[in-house]
């Protein structure tokens, strides 16, 4: 089994007040900045790794994953890095993020599907920094594939030829089955210790979250291929579907007032809010 | 030509060990503190992640990853606490460190894959009650009797030497004297479980609470020949050498634990409010903390020039001296501003700089003091 990962890099979330708009307000500057995965592809990364697992602790997997990204040449070092948890190989397409939008890194996917052909493709749910969370659903659309998002929970059979994925929807979760090839996208949750169940690894319990590069992953990790590919040796059609017009810090909150009386709170909801 | 960029495996590791150290140390450093406790949960789990055995050749069940690696996983881990830094930087230079470079192709066969793994540790011998900075003053002594050696003598201050993992112990030993009437110096390994051997755990320590510091006792202890590390009189050059390279992870603890008391200080007086506005927008903190950053700067600098000297295999014990030597004090005027900056709460066990003041005065005593240091680097320099 071939399972196709994707991975962006974000600017390190933990230093999210770091970032900036440039002065005519239509870039996000990244000058400074650490470069992570996006956190929740880390966890399709995990999410994969746990599927293919063989459940005999050999390290090997029963198939192979293939993390891929678009980015300029420095993304590497993430790529690198989902490497040394125990993806086998890396894709790079060159590609900057002002020139993308959700159907672009779509369609570059639905190409790259057809050239490595694999069984699944996992995809975080979103990217903490555009938060557009479209990708996933417009590459099913494409390939005509049954899709699973927001999974929280999934569960494949031995003979690895569907998923079972229990899904976070407003107010509950939602269970559905789709046959693989399939396009799948991970919540949070997919990396509690018991976020995958392959049948094989039956009742093992995960470290929460996704595990750690380790230093033998690491070293092992510098020997596996990276292919770097552009968009045009893929043909991807690359037309903007939208246009950044501009980027505006949000306003900084100001002072509260502390209010006697419940009255007046439900008078303010209703004249001033406008809430009630 | 001058380059100062990390290589991609270096940056993997950097963000690794630092979320490692963040995620399982952080939580339950000050409590372990507290309760002068080791972790033989959290060794396993640094032995997981692959913090033993960085410059051992991947035969033995090492990484090959490098010296400055190695620094930098020390960094990161010192950055948030110094007894888990201390476990790694011992467990390395000192357990690991005398085995795998004057080991037998047996001992090393023996040991290293079980310490490299983290399953279990070594200890390395060399101070006692009587013999600290002069280390001609040993008086635990090794005779032989037919094809085995009776140690008779003590140790004290033995980092990795008294818990659950010990499995062996490097120990300096007397074995004669010289041509020229000197002592002669031989190292051994002692395992674990050897008769005659007693290991106590020290405890009342002002830092490193959660790090495992032993005294040993060797009463009529029997070693085979085979338990000889390298030659007969060649104890003194590999406690010397050991030392050397040494320097380097006790550098890389002082400049981790600087930047953490320096991010915690910064991260404090940017919420802390006094007359209206949070206290970094007074010049007198402001510059205690730009004189911080410079020095921390200059530490690290110097630091990974000399694993980089290492590395290239050019000598680099003078700026190993140096780079101990410095990050040692630069944590301590760090430390003690961080406290200074965080005022009151500063005195408390809550917060962290309270434990980073105290670890730091380790640096300044251990693995060759201050002052021996400076004896060194004077040395090296024409004096």
């Amino acid at each position: 089994m071939k399972i196709l990962v994707t991975m962006k890099r974000v600017a390190d979330p933990d230093n999210a007040n770091k970032v900036k708009i440039s002065g005519d307000g239509t870039q996000v500057t990244s000058e400074g900045l650490e470069w992570k995965p996006n956190p929740f592809d880390e966890y399709g990364v995990e999410a994969a790794l746990r599927i293919l697992e063989d459940g005999v602790g050999s390290g090997k997997l029963r198939g192979e994953v293939v993390v891929v990204t678009i980015g300029p040449e420095e993304v590497t070092q993430q790529i690198r890095q989902c490497l040394a948890m125990g993806a086998d190989r890396g894709i790079l397409v060159s590609g900057d993020d002002d020139k993308l939008d959700a159907m672009i890194v779509a369609r570059t996917m639905a190409k790259l599907v057809e050239k490595e052909q694999p069984d699944l493709v996992i995809m975080g749910k979103q990217a903490v920094d555009g938060d557009s969370n479209q990708a996933s659903q417009m590459l099913a659309e494409i390939l005509g594939w049954p899709q699973a998002t927001f999974a929280g929970h999934v569960e494949v059979p031995e003979d690895l030829s569907s998923a079972t994925v229990t899904r976070e929807v407003d107010g509950g979760a939602a269970k559905v089955k789709v046959a693989f090839p399939a396009v799948l996208s991970v919540d949070l949750r997919i990396v509690t210790p018991t976020g995958v169940n392959n049948n094989v690894a039956a009742g093992k319990d995960y470290q929460e979250g996704p595990r750690y590069a380790s230093l033998r992953g690491i070293m092992k990790a510098k020997k596996k291929p990276i292919d770097k590919l552009t968009l045009d040796d893929l043909g991807v059609d690359r037309t903007l579907q939208v246009r950044t017009v501009s980027f505006t810090q949000p306003a900084a909150r100001s002072a509260g007032v502390i209010l006697e009386t419940v009255q007046e709170l439900v008078q303010k909801l209703q004249d001033e809010a406008k809430v009630l | 030509m001058l380059s100062f960029e990390l290589t991609d495996e270096q940056k993997i590791l950097r963000d690794t060990v630092r979320d490692f150290a963040q995620n399982e140390i952080a939580p339950v450093a000050q409590e372990l503190d507290e309760k002068e406790q080791f972790s033989v949960e959290l060794t396993r789990k640094m032995g997981e992640l692959g913090l033993f055995g960085m410059f051992v050749s991947e035969e033995y069940g090492g990484t090959e990853m490098g010296y400055i690696a190695y620094v930098i996983a020390v960094e990161e881990i010192a950055r948030v606490d110094g007894s888990h830094a201390a476990t790694i930087a011992a467990g390395n230079s000192l357990g690991i460190g005398p085995i795998y470079y004057f080991g037998s192709e047996d001992q090393k066969k023996k040991y290293l894959p079980d310490l490299c793994e983290g399953e279990t540790l070594a200890g390395f011998g060399l101070t006692e009650p009587d013999a600290g900075s002069d280390a001609g003053g040993s008086k635990t002594t090794a005779v032989r009797d037919g094809d085995d050696w009776i140690i008779n003598g003590s140790k004290i201050f033995i980092t990795n030497a008294a818990n659950p993992l010990t499995s062996v112990t490097v120990v300096q030993t007397v074995t004669g004297k010289n041509d020229k009437g000197r002592k002669e110096y031989s190292c051994f390994l002692v395992p674990a479980d050897t008769p005659g051997l007693t290991a106590n755990e020290m405890h009342g320590k002002l830092m490193w609470r959660s790090s495992n510091t032993a005294e040993l006792f060797f009463d009529d202890m029997r070693v085979p020949g085979n338990a000889l590390l390298g030659k007969q009189g060649e104890g003194f050059h590999q406690m010397l050498e050991t030392l050397d390279g040494g320097r380097l992870s006790i550098a890389a603890m002082g400049l981790g634990g600087a930047q953490g008391a320096y991010e915690k200080a910064l991260a404090y007086s940017q919420e802390r409010k006094q007359f209206g506005k949070p206290i970094c927008k007074n010049q007198a903190i402001a510059f205690k903390l730009a004189n911080m950053a410079t020095q921390i700067e200059a530490a690290r600098n110097m630091l990974y020039k000399a694993c980089w000297q290492r590395e290239q295999k050019q000598p680099f014990q003078k700026l190993a001296a140096m780079s101990k030597l410095f990050c040692s004090e630069i944590f301590r005027y760090v430390a003690s501003e961080a406290v200074q900056i965080h005022g009151g709460y500063g005195l408390m066990k809550e917060y962290d700089v309270e434990r980073f003041f105290r670890d730091q005065k380790l640096l300044e005593i251990g693995e060759g003091t201050s002052e021996i240091q400076r004896m060194v680097i004077s040395r090296y320099i024409g004096c």
